[in-house]
């Protein structure tokens, strides 16, 4: 059994760490699909997307642990749950179909943001792995929401099980937005936007598609998720021994 | 799903690169043109295969009838006169 990394926590490894944990439990939530969506079309679609975001894990984790010596893949699966650094909102189970692309389209329309300002960055590593990461970002975020107004302005069943996901989803948005000194450290140095900043263009580009889906999305509340700073739902464990127990069982393991 | 109420199929048409044709490349299901462009995109060109796609109605296209076959094509079989090799070029044109 292959025992775990721990990293020394600056706030700019937590700052890089929380983008690339995004990706990277995003993309396991979205390859839980492979063979399982309801058309083969569509089956490869979600299929290379999640590549797409495992690929923008795999950058953006290197960048991560290249000073302290750790490699992609022990970023990857030798962690503990703690030091994961997502937002609670990749890590919910992938649901049906509705609420798939509900979470595709919020989390794609937030990294389209969050990679258009870090292009900019003053880490000119990752401004490189931005430029190229907010393509995939943009294409992923059009695809979810033309699905997501196809569901929400179709059959009633559709109807009814968008609107069940964005009463499930929509309060873990908040998470996403709230800042604290990791966002101000990286404000600070140049390295990133603080959360704080994406949340008025997110609401806004989130509006558009909510009203063409025919769509309201609930009023805010007090709940708040803690995923990014490695406080994690119940579903967190069981996706991680998932995805860890090949190189914990078979250390080094490779194809 | 029943037969009725599947999506329809899609011819798609991929251009490799600017200044080449649109080659057919297969079919797919789609709901409408939107949804047909973005999974002819997904399912044919993630191998770097692609920089426009087309897509067209199957439905659409008229065919030869494959019982006109021998009509219609053998008798081009032995009329080596329509192909251009008799012709000398002159050197300037060369490379045609």
């Amino acid at each position: 059994m292959q025992g775990s990394v721990q990293l020394r926590s600056d706030p700019a490894t937590q700052y890089l760490l929380r983008i690339g944990d995004t990706c990277l439990i995003l993309g396991q939530r979205l390859g839980e699909w492979c063979g399982h969506a309801p058309v083969i079309e569509e089956d490869i679609a979600l299929t290379n997307m999640a590549l797409d975001l495992i690929g923008q894990a795999r950058a953006v984790l290197t960048h991560a642990g290249k000073a302290q010596g750790f490699d992609e893949d022990q970023l990857a699966f030798l962690r503990d749950e703690p030091d994961y650094l997502n937002p609670t909102l990749v890590e919910l189970p992938r649901g049906d179909f509705a609420f798939t692309m509900l979470r595709n389209l919020m989390v794609a329309t937030w990294l389209k943001l969050l990679w258009q300002r870090l292009a900019a960055s003053s880490d000119a590593e990752l401004a490189a792995i931005a430029g190229k990461a907010l393509k995939e970002a943009r294409y992923h975020q059009q695809h979810a929401a033309d699905w997501v107004v196809r569901l929400g302005d179709g059959t009633p069943e559709s109807r009814r099980r968008s609107e069940t996901a964005l009463a499930q989803l929509w309060p873990y948005a908040a998470e996403l937005f709230e800042a604290d000194a990791v966002d101000d450290a990286a404000r600070a140095s140049g390295l990133g936007p603080g959360a704080a900043e994406l949340q008025e263009p997110w609401l806004a580009e989130m509006d558009q598609v909510l009203a063409e889906a025919a769509l309201t999305a609930p009023k805010e509340s007090s709940f708040r998720s803690t995923g990014r700073r490695g406080i994690h739902s119940e579903h967190m464990g069981h996706l991680l021994a998932e995805m860890q127990h090949l190189q914990r069982a078979y250390p080094g393991g490779v194809w | 799903m029943t037969a009725s109420n599947e999506w329809p199929l899609w011819e798609v048409f991929v251009r490799t690169k600017a200044g080449l044709d649109h080659k057919h490349c297969g079919s797919l299901h789609a709901a409408d043109p939107k949804m047909a462009i973005q999974m002819a995109r997904d399912v044919y060109t993630r191998r770097q295969e692609g920089s426009s796609v087309w897509v067209v109605r199957s439905d659409q296209i008229t065919a030869s009838d494959p019982g006109d076959k021998d009509m219609y094509f053998d008798p081009s079989d032995d009329k080596v006169y329509r192909h251009p090799t008799f012709y000398k070029l002159p050197k300037s044109v060369d490379h045609m």
